[in-house]
C-alpha cells in the first residue's frame, strides 16, 4: 500500500474523543468538506465520518432466553404473541425471526396480504415494554419435566435478549421496475405497470458501506450504531458480494457487501426498531444502523466523500426478471438521479420512490456523531477484516 | 385519474321511500363490477332507508356505478372518510407515494420528509394498505365508523 501523507490510528482520534477535541462530522457534510479541502487536508481536518440508515432489513431476528421457573423445562416449540420462534437451541433459547408471520395470518389467500403482525412486530412491541404472550411446548424429560408454559412476559422478564442480524446494511441495492401489465407486490414495495413507479432503497451518500466501499476500517469488532443502542459488527453478513463491479470511485455497481451484527435490545430506542408490513410480500423490520468511519488518511477521507452522483444503481425487472431469476440490469442510474423524483426506464418517465427513510438516516448519523462528541462512544479496532476488493 | 385504476371510496346512500324495495344495490356487482362492502344499513320497508357501502373497482366503473344509483332515484354522497397521518409513527421512507393517485403525499425534494396534503386526498385509501406501519388511517364520518367495528 502506498505511504500516505496523514497517518492516524484510532487510538489517537479515541484519545481526541475523550479529551472532546475530535473533529465529527455526518457523511453528508464530508462531501463538502473533501470537495472543497481536497482529501489530504480533508483527512487533517476529520477524525470521524458518521453514517446511517433506516430500511427494512430482513435477515434480523431476537435471540432471546426467556429463562427457567421450577419445574424447569425444555422448550420445543415457542411462541411469542403466535408468532412461533425457532426452538432448536437449547432448553430455554429461542430466535425470531423478523419476517416470521403470526400462526393463522391469511398470508397471501386474500391477495395482497397485509401481514399485520410478524416477529418484527413482536420485537417492537418487546421494545415498547408491552407484555408480550409467551407459549412454550415441551415432550419433557427426566430432567426437564415440564412440558408447557403460557404467560405474559416483557422485555425486562428475559433475561437475554438481543438483536442478531445475519444480514443488514447492504452495500448499493437495485432499483426494482415492471415492466409487466399487471401491478406486483414486492418486498420492494408496490410496482405499477408499464415502469410506472421505480422503487430504492439505499440510503446514498449516508449509506455505511457506500462510504467505505473496500470495507477498509471496518471488520469483526467494530462498534456501530444499531437500533437506537450501541452493537457490534461480527464479520461479512450472509450474500456478502466481496468481488462486486465497481465504478472508477470505488463504488460497487450492484448489491455488494453485507453485515452480521448484533446488539442488546434492551439498550435500543423503539424509534429505530420498527415492525414493518409490506403488502403482498410478508412482515420485517425496519432497523436504524449507523458505522463510524475513522478517518486514518487521505484515502479513507477520499471514500467517505462519496457524493450521490458518485453512486451508480441497478434497475431491475421485477414484473418477471426478478421472479425468474434472471440477473438482466435495464440500465444504471446515478442516486442523483433517483433522488430527483423520476427517471426514465425503457422510454416511460418513472416516477422513484425511497424505501429507506431519508431523515430517519440522517437522524442514525446525526445521534451517533453526538456519542462521539461528547465522549460516550468511542472507536474500536477490528480484530478480523472483512474481504472487499 | 386513469380509468382502469384501483379505486375504491365509501359512500353515503338514501333510499327514498318507493325504492326502499326494489333490490338496486346488488345490480353494483353484476352490472358494473363492482366490489361493495355494506358498513351500515338502515332500511325499513315503506320508509326512508340509508346505507354506507365501500365500494371497489375501476374508476371508470365506479363513476358509471354512481350514475346508474343516481337513476334509481337514490341520493348519493361521498361518505365523510376522512385519512389522517399518525406524525409520531409515520417514518418518512416514501412506499405511500408509490401509490398515491392524486399526489396528496408526496416527497419533499429538499428535507426529504413525506408530506401529506389533506386537502388533495381523494380518500381512496390505498396509503392506509400499503404503509408498513399503518401511520395512514382512514376514519369514516357518518355513522358508519361504528357499523365498521361492530361488522
Amino acid at each position: 500500500m502506498a505511504s500516505h501523507k496523514v497517518n492516524k490510528t484510532i487510538k489517537e482520534i479515541n484519545e481526541r474523543i475523550r479529551k472532546g477535541l475530535a473533529v465529527v462530522v455526518n457523511a453528508r457534510d464530508m462531501i463538502d468538506i473533501v470537495r472543497d479541502l481536497g482529501k489530504v487536508a480533508a483527512a487533517g481536518e476529520v477524525d470521524v465520518v458518521t453514517t446511517g440508515t433506516f430500511s427494512p432489513m430482513c435477515s434480523s431476528g431476537l435471540l432471546f432466553n426467556f429463562g427457567q421457573e421450577p419445574p424447569v423445562i425444555k422448550g420445543a416449540k415457542v411462541w411469542l404473541n403466535g408468532v412461533p420462534a425457532h426452538a432448536g437451541l437449547a432448553a430455554v433459547d429461542a430466535y425470531m425471526g423478523c419476517t416470521e408471520p403470526v400462526k393463522g395470518d391469511p398470508l397471501n389467500k386474500v391477495y395482497p396480504g397485509r401481514f399485520s403482525y410478524g416477529g418484527g412486530h413482536v420485537i417492537e412491541d418487546l421494545l415498547r415494554g408491552k407484555s408480550v404472550h409467551l407459549r412454550v411446548e415441551a415432550y419433557g424429560t427426566d430432567c426437564y419435566p415440564r412440558k408447557n408454559i403460557e404467560k405474559d412476559v416483557r422485555l425486562a422478564d428475559l433475561p437475554t435478549a438481543m438483536l442478531l442480524n445475519p444480514r443488514n446494511a447492504y452495500q448499493n441495492y437495485n432499483c426494482a421496475v415492471n415492466l409487466g401489465k399487471k401491478i406486483v407486490y414486492t418486498y420492494m414495495g408496490p410496482l405499477k405497470p408499464k415502469a410506472k413507479n421505480a422503487n430504492y432503497a439505499t440510503a446514498g451518500h449516508l449509506s455505511p458501506l457506500l462510504n467505505d466501499p473496500y470495507l477498509r476500517t471496518i471488520g469483526l469488532g467494530t462498534k456501530i450504531f444499531l437500533g437506537g443502542g450501541t452493537g457490534y459488527v461480527l464479520g461479512p453478513g450472509t450474500q456478502h458480494n466481496p468481488k462486486p463491479p465497481r465504478n472508477e470511485r470505488g463504488v460497487p455497481e450492484c448489491a455488494a457487501g453485507t453485515l452480521m451484527v448484533r446488539g442488546d435490545l434492551k439498550a435500543m430506542n423503539p424509534r429505530f426498531v420498527r415492525g414493518v408490513s409490506i403488502l403482498g410480500y410478508g412482515c420485517s423490520l425496519a432497523l436504524g444502523l449507523g458505522v463510524p468511519i475513522p478517518v486514518l488518511n487521505e484515502d479513507v477521507a477520499w471514500y467517505a466523500g462519496v457524493s450521490d452522483a458518485d453512486i451508480a444503481v441497478p434497475v431491475k425487472d421485477y414484473g418477471h426478471d426478478y421472479p425468474n431469476g434472471v440477473g438482466r440490469v435495464l440500465k444504471k442510474v446515478s442516486f442523483e438521479e433517483l433522488v430527483s423524483g423520476e427517471i426514465e426506464v425503457e422510454g416511460v418517465r418513472s416516477a422513484t420512490v425511497p424505501l429507506t427513510s431519508y431523515t430517519l438516516s440522517l437522524e442514525v448519523a446525526d445521534t451517533l456523531k453526538q456519542w462521539i462528541q461528547n465522549g460516550s462512544f468511542t472507536l474500536t479496532e477490528p480484530q478480523e477484516a472483512i474481504e472487499s476488493q | 385519474m386513469d380509468a382502469d385504476a384501483p379505486y375504491s371510496q365509501i359512500v353515503y346512500l338514501v333510499f327514498a321511500p318507493d325504492v326502499v324495495g326494489k333490490a338496486i344495490v346488488c345490480s353494483l356487482a353484476r352490472k358494473f363490477d363492482l366490489e361493495f362492502n355494506i358498513l351500515k344499513a338502515q332500511i325499513t320497508p315503506r320508509q326512508e332507508g340509508a346505507m354506507t357501502l365501500e365500494l371497489s373497482g375501476s374508476a371508470a366503473a365506479f363513476q358509471a356505478g354512481l350514475d346508474f344509483l343516481r337513476d334509481q332515484g337514490l341520493k348519493v354522497s361521498p361518505a365523510a372518510q376522512r385519512i389522517t397521518r399518525d406524525e409520531a409513527s409515520c417514518m418518512h421512507c416514501g412506499v405511500c407515494t408509490s401509490l398515491c393517485p392524486a399526489r396528496a403525499l408526496h416527497l419533499d425534494r429538499v428535507s426529504r420528509e413525506v408530506v401529506f396534503e389533506s386537502e388533495k386526498c381523494t380518500t381512496c385509501g390505498l396509503c392506509t394498505q400499503v404503509c408498513p406501519v399503518g401511520a395512514m388511517q382512514a376514519r369514516i364520518e357518518n355513522g358508519a365508523e361504528e357499523a365498521a367495528e361492530d361488522a
